[in-house]
């Protein structure tokens, strides 16, 4: 049997907008094994909040499929979709804007509880919130206080609390530690390895923090504009990277010594290419240093091309 | 000859709610020098957001207090200017980017229309050199111009940053003070940006104030750099004091163990232990001592002078 809790085939979104159609999502397949995580990377605009969002049509899909548990979950009906709901939960990339401020630590963590009516009685659902609130790290203390009265550490834990409060089988963590600083985005990647462990819980990790996706992943998928360029398990995609843009990204990590300073910063030069009506050819082409003539009328493939490494490039 | 073009003393902000007062900036002093940059870098809730809303003074005024100090900006005290005048050094002289990229976006303009809105406010430009300079800074900070007729929200979280950058960036500032300006960016586009920041200072000599939390871009973009914890400076100096020198804050030591390593194949990262003491109740002596893995009885008791060796100045009873 197949491990696989989640499989996206061939999924796109598209947008429109007034130049025409925004190819935001297009054309990526990837699965998860239960218990594991999936690290996305990419540049800013490439597709990877619209992919997550997509998945648990928060955004309904141009074409594709997403099979949960070997069910494909477009076909699902309204009342499916709801159950659906509890399996898999989101974390948003902002701390400071996805949580309403007139709530309560403690009624912000129980929405979900209430509007799934899973508890009858008041008193089972305090003790679940206080539970919640140990597992993450909140003091008791917070039960009564309010988001803005939080620092961005602690209100990235109430979301981790409400994700959590459904017992999900998945979650897709949009940068949920972008907004932290070192210290604390230590803390919460460390709580969320711990709660993987002991739930089994699935992961599609996005961020564009390469040292976090690297502490957090199992395997990493690299995209680019709306596609998959590169992907393979961590380790391999570091020591190994393949695509032209894998290798820009990994090698325009800020070090934390000095000495880099002065020096002009290697940056991917040459035009942006617009996710509008893409014309074909590989979408990095024209910021590419080893393009050759066919990467700019043809689409290169994802192929594999050594275990559970795949790459789309013509060279 | 270093030229000061900023000057802060005793600044002490607080903001007073219903229920509390949180001491948000307490004494704290900055110096900046024309055509520098200077790195604030500190835990969430260190105060670094409070100090640069006072400088540009755009502090929330009903729960907002500046207790003491001044804000000196060439030869001027910030903190005595009308709101008039105040208005016409915003953008022409100091320009801000924002930590959150929406609140400083209007959301039912284009990219396009905002950009060039700070143009026509601020710049002595006539239509097609706006409509060039607008697709310019675009480019720059990796949007394609056909992407300029949108509005704010059908941008990612990255792209609102950028656009947020670009505004900023547009009308050459003296002072230009970027709150965690890259937070949603990839390293790739962050170079970009960086880039173009370091353009900036060397065609104008602009002096800048950078608060982030990455390490890695302090080292490579500021000159100086100043520590916060809990609403204090606790440790200040060169580049090179921060990242070569022998001594340091246990905090500051603190914050660079906890950088996930790209080099070394481990799972577990290594935070500071315990969090932030809630600003509203601040322990006593030296704020950092619960957390301080060397915390002696004097810690508790009393807090700490700074101490300065050479002008590194390290705030702990440690060095005293
Ligand atoms: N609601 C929307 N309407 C129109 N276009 C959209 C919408 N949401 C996203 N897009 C576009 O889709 C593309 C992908 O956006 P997405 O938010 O998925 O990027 P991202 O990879 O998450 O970027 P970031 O790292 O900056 O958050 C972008 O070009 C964006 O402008
Ligand atoms: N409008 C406000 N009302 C009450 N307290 C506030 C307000 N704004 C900020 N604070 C508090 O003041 C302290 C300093 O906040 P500030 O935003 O300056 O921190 P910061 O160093 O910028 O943190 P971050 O890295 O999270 O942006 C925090 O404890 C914060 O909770
Ligand atoms: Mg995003
Ligand atoms: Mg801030």
């Amino acid at each position: 049997m197949s491990n696989k809790l989640i499989e996206v085939k061939n999924l796109k979104k598209y947008f429109n907008t007034p130049m025409g159609n925004l190819h935001a999502v297009d054309d990526v397949s990837v699965s998860i094994d239960r218990g594991k995580t999936l690290g996305v990377v990419g540049e800013s605009g490439c597709g990877k909040s619209t992919l997550g969002k997509t998945i648990i049509r928060l955004h309904e899909p141009t074409e594709g499929e997403v099979l949960f548990k070997g069910e494909n979950i477009f076909d699902y009906s309204k009342k499916d979709m709801k159950k659906l709901r509890s399996s898999i939960q989101i974390i948003f990339q902002d701390p400071y804007s996805s949580l309403n401020p007139r709530m309560t630590v403690s009624r912000l963590i129980a929405e979900p509880l209430i509007s799934n009516k899973i508890y009858k009685s008041k008193r089972e659902m305090e003790d679940r919130i206080k539970s919640l609130m140990e597992t993450v790290g909140l003091s008791g203390r917070l039960y009564n206080a309010y988001p803005h009265e939080l620092d961005g550490g602690r209100r990235q834990r109430i979301g981790i609390a409400r994700a959590l409060a459904m017992n999900p089988d998945f979650i897709i963590c949009d940068e949920p530690v972008s907004a932290l600083d070192v210290s604390i985005q230590a803390q919460i990647l460390n709580l969320l390895m711990d709660l993987q462990e002991e739930l089994e819980l699935t992961y599609l990790f996005i961020t564009h923090d390469l040292s976090v996706v690297k502490h957090i992943s199992d395997e990493i998928l690299v995209m680019y504009l709306g596609q998959s360029v590169e992907k393979a398990p961590y380790k391999e995609l570091f020591d190994n990277p393949i695509h032209p843009y894998t290798k820009a990204l990994l090698g325009s990590i800020p070090k934390p010594i000095l000495g880099e300073r002065g020096k002009i910063r290697n940056t991917i030069k040459g035009e942006i290419f617009t996710p509008i009506n893409p014309a074909s050819g590989c979408r990095f082409a024209k910021r590419c240093d080893y393009a050759k003539e066919k990467c700019y009328v043809e689409d290169p493939v994802f192929i594999e091309v050594s275990e559970n490494h795949f790459v789309a490039c013509h060279i | 000859m270093r030229e000061k073009l900023l000057e802060i003393r005793d600044l002490k902000v607080i903001y007073k709610t219903d229920e509390e007062t949180v001491e948000a900036v307490n004494n704290i002093d900055l110096d900046l020098y024309k055509g520098e940059s200077l790195g604030i870098v500190g835990e969430t809730g260190a105060g670094k957001t409070t100090t640069a809303l006072s400088i540009i003074r755009l502090l929330p005024y009903r729960v907002a207090k500046i207790l003491s100090g001044e804000i000196i900006f060439n030869e001027q005290n910030l903190l005595e200017l009308s709101e008039k005048d105040m208005r016409k050094i915003r953008g022409n002289n100091i320009s801000m980017i924002f930590q959150d990229p929406m609140s400083s976006l209007n959301p039912v303009l284009t990219v396009e229309d905002q950009i060039a809105e700070v143009l026509r406010l601020h710049m002595d430009y006539g239509k097609e050199m706006i409509k060039k300079r607008v697709k310019e800074v675009l480019q720059l900070v990796g949007i394609p111009h056909d992407r300029m007729f949108e509005y704010p929200h059908q941008f990612s979280g990255g792209m609102k940053q950028r656009v947020g950058i670009a505004i900023a960036l547009a009308c050459d500032p003296d002072l230009l003070i970027a709150d965690e300006p890259t937070t949603a960016l990839d390293v790739t586009i962050q170079a970009q940006v960086l880039n173009m920041i370091d353009e900036l200072q060397s065609r104008l000599k602009t002096s800048m104030i950078l608060i982030t939390h990455d390490l890695g871009v302090v080292a490579q973009t500021c000159d100086n750099v100043a520590i916060m914890y809990a609403g204090e400076i606790v440790e200040s100096g060169t580049a090179k004091d921060i990242f070569e020198g022998e001594r340091h804050h246990p905090y500051t030591e603190g914050l660079f163990g906890s950088i996930p390593n790209l080099d070394i194949d481990e799972k577990r990262l290594n935070p500071i232990q315990g969090v932030m003491p809630e600003p509203s109740m601040l322990p006593s002596g030296c704020r950092f001592h619960p957390r301080c893995p060397h915390c002696m009885d004097i810690c508790i008791a009393e807090s700490p002078q700074s101490k300065s060796f050479d002008g590194h100045h390290i705030k702990c009873h440690l060095f005293l």
